[in-house]
C-alpha cells in the first residue's frame, strides 16, 4: 500500500474533528513556544561551543542586538516568520478550519457546526482577515531571513581556530534552512510573482526562463503544506537543540573535521 | 427523522443492500429505506435506478451518461457531495448509506435540484475578449495551464460543498469555485484582453468570501485543484490590482488604473 493510500484509509476512519484538533494543538504549542522565546529568553542568543563553533538560534537570525536587557533580540525578527505563517494561504486554511470552524471540515454534519450566523460571514472581505492580503510583503521579508539562516548554517561549519568542521548543530541548522527554503519558495505569492501573473510566456524575451522558474515553484507549491509543517518542526527542533547545547545539557558532536 | 420502509421484490437468496433515499420537495421530506439486490461493482446510481424501476416509479433523479462525464447526477452520499454514477456501493460496506440531493440549491423533487442559479452566474462573467479574430496561433507553453480547469464537467459538487453557498447562502454575491476555475481559464488565456479582477473583487464574483478552506478541491470528481490553481492565483491577481500598497502607490502616481 502506498503512503497516500494509507493516509487516505486512516482519514476515512478518523472522525472529522481529528484533523482540526491536531492542528489546534500543534499551532497553539508553536505559538506559546515562540512567545516564550520572545518574552522569557531575552539573554544573548549567540553562543560559542568549547570546540570554537559559533551558533545563533534560528529564532534570532539575523541577529539584531536588543538595546534593553529585558527585551529579547528575537522581537526584531520573529514578527516576520510569524506574520509569514499567519498570512500563508495554507495556514489560513488550517486555522480557519481548526480554530474558527469556518467550516471545521467538509461533510454535512461538520458544516452544520459552523458557528456563524449566515448574515455575519464576511470571509476575507473585511477586517481582520482582509489583512491577509499583504502576505507577499511577509514573503519579501522571509527571503532575507532564509538567506541569513543559510549563511548562519554555513558559518557554523568554520570554527574560530580555522579549518572546516561539520558539527551536528550545523547540520541541523542546514536542514532547517533547506526546509524553510522549500516552504518559503513554494509560497503562492511567489508563484504568482515569478510567473503566475503572466498570461503569455512566448510573447517576450526571457519568458521561457520565467516559465521554467514558475513551474519549479509550482512543484514546491504542490507540497506546500508538507513544507510548512516540516519547517515548523525543524525550526523548533533546532532552537531546542541549541538551547540544550548552550545549557551544556548535551554536547554538540563534531561529525568530521578537516 | 421518521422513515418509512420498502422492500425490493428480491428473491430470498440474493444479497441485498439497504439504502436510504431522501424523498420530498421544497416543502419538506424524509429519508425512505429501500432494500436493493446487491450486484458486484454497482454504483449508488444503479441502486437508485433499481428503486425507480422496481419499487417507486415516481422517484426523481437526474442522470445521463452514467460514466462520470455529463455531470448531471450530482447528489450527496452520507452528507458528502458525490457523482451518484461514480460512487461505488461497496465503498460503504458496514456503513449506512444515505442518498440526498445537493443542499446548496433549491430542491425540485427527491434527488433533483434546481441548478439554474449557476447558469445565471456563468452569464455574469466578463466574456472572452480575444486580441485578434480567431483562428489564432497559440503555443503549448502558454495554454498548458488552461487544460486543468477545462476538465470541468459542471457537476456543481464544488458549489454544493462550498460553505459560502451551503451555510452562508451568499448566492447573490458569490460566484463559487466552479466559476473561479472558469475565470482562471479566461484570465490566463494568452489571447484574452479582458479584465476580471474588478468582477472578482467588487462585482458578482465575491472572491473575498472564499477563505480557501479547500472543500471544493476535496470533492471535485475531475480532481481539479480549484483552490491552489484557480482561486489562489486569482486572489493574487486581485491583491496585485487592489491591495498591494506599492502597486496602489504606483497607480496613484501614474494617475491611472492598471491596464485600463
Ligand atoms: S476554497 Fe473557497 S470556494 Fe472552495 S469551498 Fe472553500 S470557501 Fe468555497
Ligand atoms: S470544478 Fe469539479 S466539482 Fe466543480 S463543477 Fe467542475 S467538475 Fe464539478
Ligand atoms: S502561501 Fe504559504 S507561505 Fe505564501
Ligand atoms: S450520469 Fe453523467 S456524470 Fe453521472
Amino acid at each position: 500500500m502506498s503512503l497516500a493510500a494509507i493516509t487516505s484509509a486512516i482519514n476515512r476512519r478518523l472522525p472529522w474533528w481529528a484533523g482540526p484538533i491536531a492542528i489546534v494543538t500543534a499551532l497553539t504549542l508553536f505559538t506559546f513556544y515562540s512567545l516564550w522565546v520572545v518574552f522569557f529568553q531575552s539573554h544573548a542568543a549567540t553562543y560559542q561551543t568549547p570546540e570554537g563553533i559559533n551558533y545563533l538560534s534560528p529564532f534570532y537570525s539575523p541577529y539584531i542586538p536588543s538595546p534593553w536587557e529585558w527585551l529579547s533580540p528575537a522581537v526584531f525578527i520573529l514578527w516576520i516568520p510569524l506574520g509569514f505563517r499567519a498570512t500563508c494561504y495554507y495556514y489560513r486554511k488550517a486555522y480557519y478550519r481548526a480554530f474558527f470552524w469556518d467550516p471545521p471540515a467538509c461533510s454535512d454534519d461538520a458544516q452544520r457546526k459552523e458557528p456563524r450566523e449566515p448574515e455575519s460571514y464576511r470571509g476575507e472581505r473585511a477586517a481582520p482577515w482582509i489583512f491577509n492580503n499583504i502576505h507577499r510583503y511577509f514573503f519579501y521579508g522571509s527571503i532575507i531571513i532564509v538567506t541569513f539562516l543559510a549563511i548562519e548554517a554555513v558559518l557554523a561549519m568554520f570554527p574560530v581556530d580555522g579549518g572546516f568542521a561539520l558539527p551536528l548543530g550545523a547540520l541541523i541548522l542546514l536542514i532547517n534552512a533547506i526546509l524553510l527554503g522549500g516552504y518559503t519558495f513554494g509560497c503562492h505569492s511567489f508563484r504568482h510573482l515569478i510567473g503566475g501573473r503572466l498570461d503569455c510566456y512566448s510573447c517576450f524575451k526571457g519568458g521561457g526562463a520565467l516559465r521554467k522558474l514558475y513551474k519549479g515553484v509550482s512543484k514546491l507549491n504542490a507540497r506546500h503544506a508538507t513544507w510548512a509543517w516540516a519547517s515548523l518542526f525543524s525550526v523548533v527542533f533546532a532552537d531546542i537543540y541549541l538551547r540544550l547545547v548552550i545549557a551544556q545539557i548535551i554536547s554538540d558532536p563534531i561529525l568530521f573535521r578537516i | 427523522m421518521e422513515s418509512s420502509q420498502h422492500r425490493g421484490a428480491s428473491p430470498e437468496t440474493q444479497k441485498t443492500v439497504r439504502i436510504n433515499i431522501y424523498r420530498g420537495d421544497a416543502e419538506g421530506g424524509e429519508f425512505v429505506e429501500y432494500d436493493v439486490p446487491l450486484v458486484e461493482g454497482m454504483v449508488v446510481l444503479d441502486a437508485v435506478l433499481y428503486v425507480q424501476a422496481h419499487i417507486s416509479p415516481d422517484l426523481a433523479v437526474r442522470w445521463n451518461c452514467k460514466a462520470a462525464h455529463c455531470g448531471s447526477c450530482g447528489g450527496e452520499v452520507n452528507g458528502r457531495p458525490k457523482l451518484l454514477c461514480k460512487t461505488r456501493v461497496d465503498d460503504y460496506e458496514g456503513e449506512e448509506i444515505r442518498v440526498s440531493p445537493m443542499r446548496a440549491f433549491p430542491l425540485i423533487k427527491d434527488l433533483v435540484t434546481d441548478v439554474s442559479w449557476n447558469y445565471e452566474v456563468a452569464r455574469s462573467i466578463p466574456e472572452f475578449k480575444p486580441a485578434e479574430k480567431a483562428p489564432f496561433t497559440m503555443y503549448e507553453e502558454d495554454v498548458e495551464r488552461l487544460y486543468e480547469p477545462k476538465r470541468c464537467i459542471e457537476c456543481f459538487l464544488c458549489q454544493d460543498v462550498c460553505h459560502v453557498l451551503r451555510s452562508h447562502h451568499k448566492h447573490p454575491a458569490f460566484a463559487g469555485p466552479r466559476f473561479f476555475a472558469k475565470i482562471q481559464s479566461l484570465e490566463m488565456h494568452p489571447m484574452d484582453t479582458g479584465h476580471r479582477t474588478e468582477y472578482l473583487k467588487e462585482g458578482r464574483g465575491g472572491i473575498g468570501f472564499c477563505n480557501i478552506t479547500k472543500c471544493c478541491t476535496e470533492v471535485c470528481p475531475e480532481h481539479i485543484n480549484i483552490t491552489d490553481n484557480s482561486i489562489i492565483p486569482l486572489k493574487e491577481r486581485v491583491v496585485g490590482d487592489y491591495y498591494d500598497p506599492a502597486k496602489w502607490l504606483m497607480r496613484k502616481i501614474r494617475g491611472r488604473r492598471n491596464g485600463e
